[in-house]
C-alpha cells in the first residue's frame, strides 16, 4: 500500500467505526461521543494553525463563539432556520479571522501568543457587554421546535449522532486533502522554517493569513455545530479556558496529525469525565496533563506512533 | 459629591491598585527580562500568597497585626521556594524553550488553582488589616465665603490602605537598590545580558534562574499579601492580577524594570479612575484592545527600547 | 544588464554597511563578490534580493526598477537566493524540499514537479537520499540541497551567498563542476571566501572594502590590482 493508500484507509476506517458505534455503544457513551466528534471539529481547525502552520494561538475561542454566536444569535433572535444560520456562522467567524489575523500576524513568538489572547479577551468581554441580547454567562438555549433541518429533528440523538459524524467527516477528509494540497505543503514548509519559504518566492504572509481564515471557519464551524446539535450558547464558550482546550486536545493527541485532534478530545473528554466524579477540582487533570505532555510526550499521541512505527501516518 | 473630590478618591484608590499592580508586574517582568520566558501561572501565585497569608493570619489567631506581620513575611517565602520548584522541575527541563515554557505554564496554573480549591474551598475569605483606621479627605473649595477647607461626605480613605500605597513603594526601590548595587543584582543583570557569557564566567546560570523564577512570584505573593485586607482571598483571583501584570509588562516594554514601574502606576491609576466612572466591562474592552494593538504595532512596548 | 543598482546604500543605526554602491551585472556572466570580512557584501546581496531593506538607492532588474518589491516578489520575478547559514526544511524528507522549491512556479501541475525534482536530484547526484529527512543529512549535503532547491526554480539570476564554506575539497571541486555546467543564460552572483573558487568559476569580479566598490576585473586583473592585494588579499586571507 502506498502511503495515501494508507492514510485512507485509517481516515475511512475511523469513520465506518464511529458510523456503527452508535448502535453497539450504550446511550451515554454515544451522547459523549457526539459532543467529542464536534469538538475534534474545533480541534482540528486549531491543528491547521498550530499543527501544521507552527503558529501558537491563544485566542481561538474568539473564533468558536464567533461560529457559536453567529449561529445562535440569528436563529434565537432574528427566527432564521438552521441552515441560512449555520452559513451566518461561518460568513461570521471568516470575518472575525480575517480581521483578527491581518492584525496578529504582525506579531510572532511569544507576542503573537499574547495578542490572540488578548483579541480573545475582548470578545468575551464584549459578548458580557452585550449581555442583553447574549445573556452573557448565563447563555441561551435554542428552542427545540427551531432545530429542525430538512424534516429531521436535530434534537434526537440518532440524527444529531449522524449528523455530528456528517461534519466530523466533512471536516476530517478536507484537512486530509488540504494538507496533501501544495497549499497544505507550503503551510508545513512555513512551520518548518519561514525564512526559506519566502526566499523560495512565497508570499508567506498571506498564506498564513488564508490559514488564519480557514482555522477560523473551521473553528466557527464547530461552534456553530455545537449550539444547533446541543441548544445552547453562552459565553463560557468563549473564556480563555476553550482557548486553551483546543490546544491542550492537540498537544496530546498530536500536533500535525490529523486523527489526533480527535484521540485528544476523546481522551481528554473521559479522563475529565472521569475526575469530575471524584472531586470538583476536576479541572486539575488539564493542568497534569499539560504539563505532563510538555515534559514527557511532545509529540503527543499519534505524533509518537509516527516517530516510532508509522512514518506514513497523516 | 462633586467631580473633584470624586477625582481624589479615584486617585487614592487607584493609587492602592497601582501599588500591589506595580510589585505583581514587576514580578513578571524580572522574569521575563532575565529568563526570557512568560510565566502565565503567575497569578496563581499572586493568589498563593493571598491564601497563604488567610491560612497563616488564623493559625496564628491572637492580634491581627501579629498574625499580618508573620504572614508578610513566611507567605512570600513559601510561594518563591514552590515557584523555584517549579523551575527545577519542569522549567528546566525543558530548556526554557518559549513556547513549550507557555504551555508547561498554563499547565501549573490549573494544577495550583485547582489544588487549592481543594484544599481551601470555594469561599473567600478576610483577613482582618494590622490597622485600619477612617481618614477623612479635606477638599478644598472657592465658594461664596472665600476658600472654604471641608469634608465631604463619603470622601475617606483608610490608614491601611495608605500603608499599602507606601509599604509598596519601600519594597520596590529595595528591589532596586538590590538590583543596581549587590553582587547578586550584578550577577542577575549579567545574566540577563547574555547566559552564555555568564555561564562561561562561573556564574551558576541554573540556579540564578531558580531564583529569580522565585523571586518574581515572591513578589507577586507581596503583593497578594498586602491586598489580601482589602480584597479577601479566593481559589480564582489569579486572573485579573495576570491579565493587567502582562497588560503592565507590555506597555512598559517587555524586560524593562523603570517602564514596568510607570506603567503599573499609568494603569493602576487608569483602572481606578475608569471603574469610578465608567462600566467596568467597557473599560476593560477598551483596555485591552488598546494594549493588544500597542503590541502588534509596538512589539517592544511603549517604553521598551527598540531592537532595530 | 540583467541586475543594475544605483546609489545602494545601507546604515543601520548610523553607521554604513554599503555606501552608494553602483553594480551592474550583464546577463548570463557569473560573477564574484569577494572582500574582507564586514565589507558588506551579504548585506548588498540582501538588499539585492529584499531580505534586507535599503536606506536608500535602487536595484533594477530585467530593466525593471524593483527596489520596493518585496523579497518573495523578487524570487517570483526569477531571482533564486542560497543562505549564507544552511537553511532548509530540516523537518521535511529532501525530496520534498526540492518539490517546495519546484512547486511555487509549476504549481499544481504535479506532473512538471516531480520531473523538476526528478532532474535537480538526479544532477546533483543526491536520489539515493531523496527519501531521507534533510535534518538528517551531513552539513555538505545539506548545503547541496539548498543549492538543488535554487536550480529547481530555474532561476534567471541565482545569488549564491558563501556556498563553499565549510566544504571538503572534494565537495568543493562537485561545487566548482557544478556552477561550469550551469546553463549559460543563468547570470550567477556569487559571494566566495575561497580564492580557489572564484579563480575557478568567476568570469568577472567585483571587490567590495568597507561598504563601497574597490574594484571591478577580469579575475587576472583583480590578481595585479595593487589596491585589491593591498584591502584583502595582503591580509593573508587568500
Amino acid at each position: 500500500m502506498t502511503d495515501t493508500a494508507k492514510s485512507n484507509a485509517l481516515h475511512f476506517g475511523l469513520l465506518a467505526a464511529l458510523a456503527i458505534g452508535f448502535f453497539i455503544l450504550p446511550t451515554y457513551h454515544s451522547g459523549n461521543l457526539a459532543r467529542i466528534m464536534i469538538l475534534a471539529i474545533y480541534a482540528m481547525g486549531y491543528n491547521v494553525l498550530f499543527g501544521y502552520t507552527g503558529l501558537l494561538s491563544l485566542g481561538h475561542a474568539l473564533f468558536f463563539s464567533a461560529g457559536m454566536y453567529g449561529l445562535g444569535l440569528t436563529m434565537h433572535l432574528g427566527g432564521w432556520s438552521p441552515a441560512p444560520a449555520f452559513l451566518a456562522a461561518l460568513i461570521a467567524s471568516s470575518i472575525v479571522a480575517t480581521v483578527i489575523g491581518f492584525l496578529v500576524l504582525r506579531t510572532t513568538g511569544v507576542a503573537y501568543m499574547i495578542v490572540t489572547l488578548m483579541f480573545a479577551q475582548a470578545g468575551y468581554l464584549t459578548i458580557l457587554y452585550f449581555g442583553t441580547y447574549t445573556r452573557g454567562d448565563e447563555g441561551f438555549a435554542l428552542k427545540q421546535a427551531t432545530r429542525q433541518l430538512i424534516g429531521l429533528d436535530l434534537t434526537d440523538p440518532i440524527v444529531r449522532y449522524y449528523t455530528a459524524l456528517i461534519l466530523f467527516a466533512t471536516a476530517l477528509l478536507l484537512l486530509a486533502y488540504i494538507i496533501r494540497s501544495p497549499f497544505g505543503r507550503t503551510l508545513i514548509a512555513i512551520r518548518e522554517n519561514e525564512e526559506r519559504a519566502r526566499m523560495l518566492g512565497y508570499n508567506v504572509t498571506a498564506i498564513k493569513l488564508k490559514a488564519v481564515i480557514l482555522s477560523g471557519i473551521i473553528s466557527g464551524a464547530s461552534g456553530a455545530a455545537y449550539a444547533l446539535l446541543f441548544g445552547y450558547a453562552g459565553a463560557t464558550f468563549a473564556t480563555v479556558q476553550y482557548s486553551i482546550l483546543p490546544l491542550l486536545w492537540v498537544l496530546v493527541g498530536g500536533a500535525g496529525t490529523t486523527t489526533g485532534a480527535f484521540i485528544g478530545v476523546l481522551f481528554m473528554t473521559y479522563l475529565i469525565d472521569y475526575a469530575s466524579g471524584q472531586t470538583n477540582a476536576y479541572l486539575i487533570v488539564v493542568g497534569v496533563v499539560l504539563v505532563a505532555v510538555t515534559l514527557f510526550l511532545p509529540h503527543g499521541i499519534m505524533g509518537t506512533l509516527r516517530n516510532k512505527y508509522a512514518g506514513w501516518l497523516p | 459629591m462633586d467631580f473633584g473630590p470624586h477625582l481624589l478618591l479615584a486617585v487614592l484608590e487607584g493609587g492602592v491598585t497601582a501599588a500591589v499592580l506595580a510589585l505583581t508586574a514587576m514580578g513578571l517582568s524580572i522574569v521575563f527580562g532575565v529568563m526570557r520566558v512568560v510565566n502565565v501561572a503567575h497569578g496563581e501565585f499572586y493568589m498563593l500568597g493571598a491564601v497563604l497569608a488567610w491560612f497563616i493570619a488564623t493559625t496564628i489567631g491572637s492580634h491581627p497585626a501579629l498574625g499580618f506581620i508573620a504572614a508578610l513575611m513566611i507567605a512570600p517565602l513559601i510561594v518563591g521556594t514552590l515557584a523555584a520548584g517549579v523551575d527545577r522541575l519542569i522549567l528546566r527541563r525543558i530548556n526554557y524553550d518559549p513556547e513549550r515554557t507557555i504551555v508547561a505554564t498554563i499547565g501549573t496554573l490549573y494544577i495550583l488553582q485547582q489544588t487549592t480549591l481543594m484544599t481551601f474551598g470555594p469561599d473567600a475569605r478576610p483577613v482582618e488589616p494590622p490597622f485600619n483606621s477612617r481618614i477623612a479627605l479635606p477638599w478644598f473649595e472657592w465658594g461664596e465665603n472665600g476658600f472654604a477647607m471641608y469634608y465631604p461626605w463619603g470622601l475617606s480613605t483608610t490608614s491601611y490602605k495608605l500603608f499599602v500605597i507606601a509599604a509598596a513603594a519601600v519594597i520596590l526601590i529595595t528591589l532596586w537598590l538590590a538590583i543596581t548595587r549587590t553582587r547578586a543584582g550584578l550577577i542577575m543583570r549579567a545574566t540577563q545580558q547574555d547566559s552564555d557569557m555568564a555561564q562561561a564566567f562561573g556564574i551558576p546560570v541554573k540556579t540564578v534562574y531558580s531564583v529569580v523564577f522565585g523571586l518574581g512570584a515572591g513578589l507577586a505573593a507581596i503583593g497578594a499579601v498586602l491586598v489580601v485586607p482589602i480584597q479577601q482571598a479566593h481559589y480564582l483571583m489569579g486572573h485579573d492580577p495576570l491579565l493587567l501584570s502582562f497588560i503592565v509588562v507590555i506597555i512598559g516594554g517587555l524586560g524593562s524594570l523603570p517602564g514596568t514601574i510607570i506603567a503599573a502606576i499609568l494603569i493602576g491609576m487608569a483602572d481606578g479612575i475608569i471603574s469610578v466612572f465608567f462600566t467596568p466591562t467597557l473599560a476593560k474592552i477598551f483596555a485591552t484592545l488598546v494594549v493588544a494593538m500597542v503590541l502588534v504595532y509596538r512589539p517592544t512596548g511603549l517604553m521598551g527600547k527598540s531592537t532595530a | 544588464m540583467i541586475l543594475s543598482t544605483r546609489g545602494l546604500t545601507k546604515t543601520y543605526a548610523g553607521v554604513a554597511a554599503n555606501t552608494d554602491v553602483d553594480f551592474d551585472l550583464p546577463q548570463g556572466q557569473t560573477r564574484a563578490i569577494i572582500g574582507p570580512n564586514g565589507a558588506g557584501k551579504s548585506t548588498f546581496v540582501g538588499m539585492v534580493c529584499g531580505r534586507i531593506p535599503a536606506t536608500r538607492g535602487t536595484v533594477t532588474f530585467e530593466g525593471a526598477d524593483i527596489t520596493t518589491m518585496a523579497a518573495h516578489e523578487r524570487i517570483r520575478a526569477g531571482m533564486a537566493y542560497t543562505f549564507q547559514i544552511t537553511s532548509v526544511f530540516p523537518g521535511l524528507p529532501v525530496r520534498e524540499n526540492v518539490a517546495l522549491a519546484a512547486r511555487r512556479w509549476l504549481g499544481s501541475n504535479k506532473r512538471a514537479v516531480t520531473s523538476k525534482t526528478d532532474e535537480v536530484l538526479t544532477r546533483l547526484a543526491i536520489t539515493d537520499r531523496a527519501d531521507q529527512l534533510a535534518g538528517d543529512l551531513s552539513y555538505g549535503h545539506q548545503r547541496i540541497l539548498e543549492i538543488g532547491m535554487g536550480l529547481a526554480q530555474d532561476p534567471r539570476l541565482f545569488i549564491l551567498d558563501e556556498p563553499t564554506q565549510g566544504l571538503a575539497e572534494a565537495e568543493v571541486e562537485d561545487f566548482n563542476q557544478l556552477i561550469k555546467s550551469m546553463d549559460a543564460e543563468t547570470t550567477i552572483l556569487l559571494i566566495e571566501h575561497n580564492m580557489n573558487v572564484v579563480m575557478a568559476v568567476a568570469e568577472y569580479i567585483t571587490v567590495l572594502d568597507q561598504g563601497m566598490v574597490l574594484a571591478n576585473g577580469t579575475p587576472a586583473e583583480i590578481r595585479s590590482n595593487a589596491a585589491v592585494q593591498e584591502a584583502y588579499l595582503g591580509t593573508g586571507h587568500a
